[in-house]
């Protein structure tokens, strides 16, 4: 399971996300500890609420309802996060042939 | 703990005792530290003396002292350090240990068939284990491409039996 | 769908009852594992070494199913299926890995039972594709038909993937573990960078008997394998096998990932690895592991030549696109009149080792028309039909035009490997893909391609290697360098006989500027080549020093 959430401290807003158990889906931390399909309705913690999130976040795994849970830092327009292997895992893969 | 024993539960009748603690009348399991450094006093206990060993022993370093053992506690501290398969494989097929061979630490049910098939006769399991869950895992695949330990016929791939219980 | 509509000529190993039941109860047995794990009762922690132990991987935007193809064969029943398994329960495509094995990326756990049990229709399954097990073997895509072989390396193969099949002992290794095996004395199982690598050969009396290398490896630490032993006796395989993996499992890392394999443990005991291996060999009980003649021959007769016919060799068709083709993707047969034919995986700007379901249908048909049945894929991410009449060959390549598959660049500079890189792999550090299309755009003038002449470019997108960047001519390996995709290069990597692990050359570069690098890197082989001399030649010949300058020469 990813733990990269504690590799470092959060220096910018981050958003929390997983793959869905059931089908492998990416999902977003939405409100309410609920997991959402569009990072447009994730909700963004400030760095230093990061460890809060993660403990909301953590309770999906615990449900059975996410797998490999972690941070995400981001540009909170969007959002739209700072890493391009982020960036990937919101869009998709970059070649077009399997891509939906 | 209890212990599975042939899919079934039983109580534990061994004691672990620490290095430092005196040994019982009764079944004892200590380390091989232990059993070194107090090998020429143990020689003359009549109660049943059992070892457990790290995953990094070498079945060759408990070799000497066998024929006094009753038992081998071999140890899994991840599910996926499969060292034990190992070790037990080694003492059945080399040293000729009959005794029983014990699996400890981080055992799944999913262990338990291949286990078997290595030469270990019981598992420690966690209070309240369902027994049931651990025999249908056993169970599951009764196909063995391999000859098992304690079979009589040597291995063969066209020949394979169902070798489980 | 079940073998009695099998191609009745097509050599892969037939199940028996036995195999049959086998895979049913082992299906029902993951399938548990699932109900498990998705009521609670197994954690992830718990879960993933099974689910990887059936193929299952957490990839990047899904799961992803590894299905086995035991040593890259398959009959057309078997790719039919897996064309059709791609329609329904993936994107309608499959994608074809360095280890003869297959990939569906959009796979949905609920879904995986259901698939599990259309693959066992036609008698495949995802076991052992991933987790710290042996892994499927792999061999030589041109067995059974090469007039260089001396021992059917399939034979051995099989009887490997039988021992190897939820081995009691050697399921929880210390990490993952890949046996390649050959039977000519031309390696192109890249034998000697692989966990065991395994040359069948003959005595001066036609016994079969093998030798044995091990710790060979690539990924961060790149090592060429040690020599166990020359020769092996044939009924004593598995048992030296077996002693291998003994002293492995009991002595190999396990608290550090990346000293897991057994490449790290050869390298630190040398010699010392190599006796304690005949220590045990010596003391096992061989009787009990002995590999019996008639076991040896019941599973050769899976194996036995299809009815070739009589048949003398000719002359191709004149057609000058027909001609170009050929001369990629036509490979000599040890039989007259026949040849074998490498189907390219890799059209130009397309992504290496993909194949639709539509093409694995067609590729089925033709296997069926053309080359009895069989099917076999490559380590280099293409398809082979292994024995094709010479007759047949100008049919065939319309037949392979018409699905997209006649692309002539086998050996060529864009037949390259990438493994999925970044856009599909959870590991990954870099995109692979995009850069692997990008350069056969570059050199899409086949003319050019064919002027260029043999070059191998792999392509990896992070330091575990599955591109296989450090055999490669030229070899390219993608980083993150805070947060951006940056490029590394080796030059001179060879994964055949000559094995050799590519040099790094300096540098890396970005994902913007990696294309005209190896731009550059062929130029400068065009200046400095003398007649008949490959890229890899001309690179041993003139050394480092001239690529260098022209990489990195001040603007």
């Amino acid at each position: 399971m990813s733990t990269k959430a504690k590799a470092r401290p959060a220096t910018a807003p981050v958003v929390f996300t997983a793959n869905r158990l059931r089908d492998g889906r990416v999902v977003w931390l939405g409100t309410a500890g609920l997991w959402r399909d569009a990072i447009t309705e994730t909700v963004p913690f400030a760095p230093e609420a990061a460890e809060t999130g993660l403990a909301l976040a953590r309770q999906g795994e615990r449900d059975q309802h996410v797998v490999g849970v972690y941070a995400v830092e981001v540009d909170l327009a969007g959002p739209t996060p700072l890493k391009f292997r982020e960036r990937l895992r919101v869009q998709g893969p970059s070649v077009a042939a399997e891509a939906a | 703990m209890p212990l599975l024993e042939d899919g079934r539960l039983r109580p534990d009748d061994w004691t672990s005792i620490e290095d430092d603690a005196p040994l019982p009348d009764g079944p004892a399991i200590i380390s091989l530290d232990r059993l070194r450094a107090e090998a020429a006093a143990l020689a003359g206990r009549n109660a049943p003396l059992g070892v457990a060993v790290a995953p990094e022993t070498q079945p060759e370093e408990i070799a000497p002292f066998l024929d006094r053992l009753a038992l081998v506690a071999v140890r899994m501290p991840k599910p996926k350090d499969g060292r034990a398969f190992t070790q037990a494989r080694s003492l059945r097929e080399h040293h000729g240990f009959t005794g029983e061979i014990r699996a400890t630490g981080h055992i799944i049910p999913d262990h338990y068939a291949m286990l078997l098939r290595c030469g270990v006769t019981t598992v420690e399991v966690p209070e309240g284990t369902d027994p049931a869950t651990w025999t249908r895992s056993r169970d599951a695949i009764r196909v063995g491409y391999q000859a098992a330990q304690g079979a009589d016929r040597p291995l063969s791939l066209l020949r394979r039996k169902l070798e489980l219980a | 769908m079940n073998a009695l509509t099998y191609p009745p000529h097509a050599r892969t190993y037939r199940y028996d009852e036995i195999d049959r039941e086998f895979l049913q109860e082992r299906i029902a047995e993951f399938r548990g594992q699932i109900e498990r794990r998705l009521a609670g009762e197994l954690t992830e922690d718990e879960f993933k070494p099974l689910r990887l132990m059936n193929g299952l991987y957490l990839q990047l935007h899904a799961y992803m199913l590894r299905v086995a193809i035991p040593y890259g064969l398959l009959n057309s029943a078997q790719l039919r299926q897996l064309g059709r398994i791609a329609r329904r329960w993936d994107r309608g495509f499959g994608h074809f890995t360095t280890r003869q094995n297959i990939q569906f990326n959009w796979t949905k756990l609920e879904d995986v039972p259901a698939m599990l049990e259309a693959l066992a229709e036609v008698d495949m399954h995802a076991i052992q594709t991933s987790g710290n097990c042996i892994r499927n073997t792999t061999t030589d895509e041109y067995a059974g038909a090469t007039p260089d072989e001396v021992v059917d390396p399939r034979v051995y193969a099989e009887i490997l993937r039988q021992w190897s099949t939820l081995h009691p002992e050697f399921t929880w290794l210390p990490r993952k573990f890949k046996i390649a095996i050959t039977g000519s004395p031309n390696d192109r199982v890249a034998a000697q960078v692989h966990d065991v690598g395994v040359l069948a050969k003959r005595n001066e009396r036609g016994e079969v008997g093998f030798e044995i290398h091990a710790g060979g490896g690539l990924g961060r630490t790149p090592i060429i394998a040690r020599k166990l032993r020359d020769w092996v006796p044939e009924a004593e395989f598995l048992a030296y096998m077996e002693a291998v993996l003994r002293v492995y499992n009991a002595l190999g890392q396990r608290e550090n990932i990346y000293k897991a394999r057994i490449k790290i443990l050869v390298r630190d005991l040398g010699d010392e690895f190599t006796q304690m291996v005949e220590r045990e060999y010596e003391r096992m009980p061989r009787d009990r592991y002995r590999l019996d003649p008639e076991i040896v021959a019941a599973i050769g007769a899976h194996f036995a030549p299809p009815p070739f016919a009589s048949l003398e060799d000719q002359a191709l068709h004149a057609d000058p696109e027909f001609r170009q083709w050929a001369s990629a993707s036509v490979r000599a047969h040890r039989q007259p009149g026949y040849a074998s034919v490498t189907i390219s995986l890799k059209p130009i700007g397309g992504i290496p080792g993909d194949a639709s379901a539509d093409q694995m249908e067609a590729v089925a048909d033709l296997a069926e028309r053309h080359s009895f049945g069989e099917i076999r894929v490559t380590h280099v991410q293409n398809l082979v039909l292994p024995h094709v009449r010479q007759e047949d060959l100008y049919a065939l390549w319309g037949g392979l035009r018409a699905a997209g598959l006649a692309t002539p660049n086998i050996g060529l500079i864009s037949d390259i490997i990438a493994c999925p890189g970044m856009d599909y792999c959870a590991l990954a550090t870099a995109r692979s893909i995009p850069i692997a299309q990008r350069i056969s755009e570059r050199f899409a003038s086949l003319d050019r391609q064919h002027d260029i002449g043999e070059c191998f470019i792999n392509i990896s997108g992070c330091i575990n290697a599955c591109g296989h960047h450090h055999v490669a001519h030229i070899g390219i390996l993608g980083v993150d360098k805070r947060g951006e995709e940056v490029y590394q290069v080796t030059l001179g990597g060879s994964a055949t006989n000559d094995a050799a692990i590519g040099e790094l050359i300096g540098p890396a570069f970005s994902y913007d500027t990696i294309v005209d690098a190896v731009e550059t890197l062929i130029t400068t082989y065009i200046a400095h080549r003398v007649p008949g001399e490959r890229f890899i030649d001309t690179y041993r010949r003139v050394g480092v020093t001239p690529f260098k300058d022209a990489l990195y020469a001040p603007a």
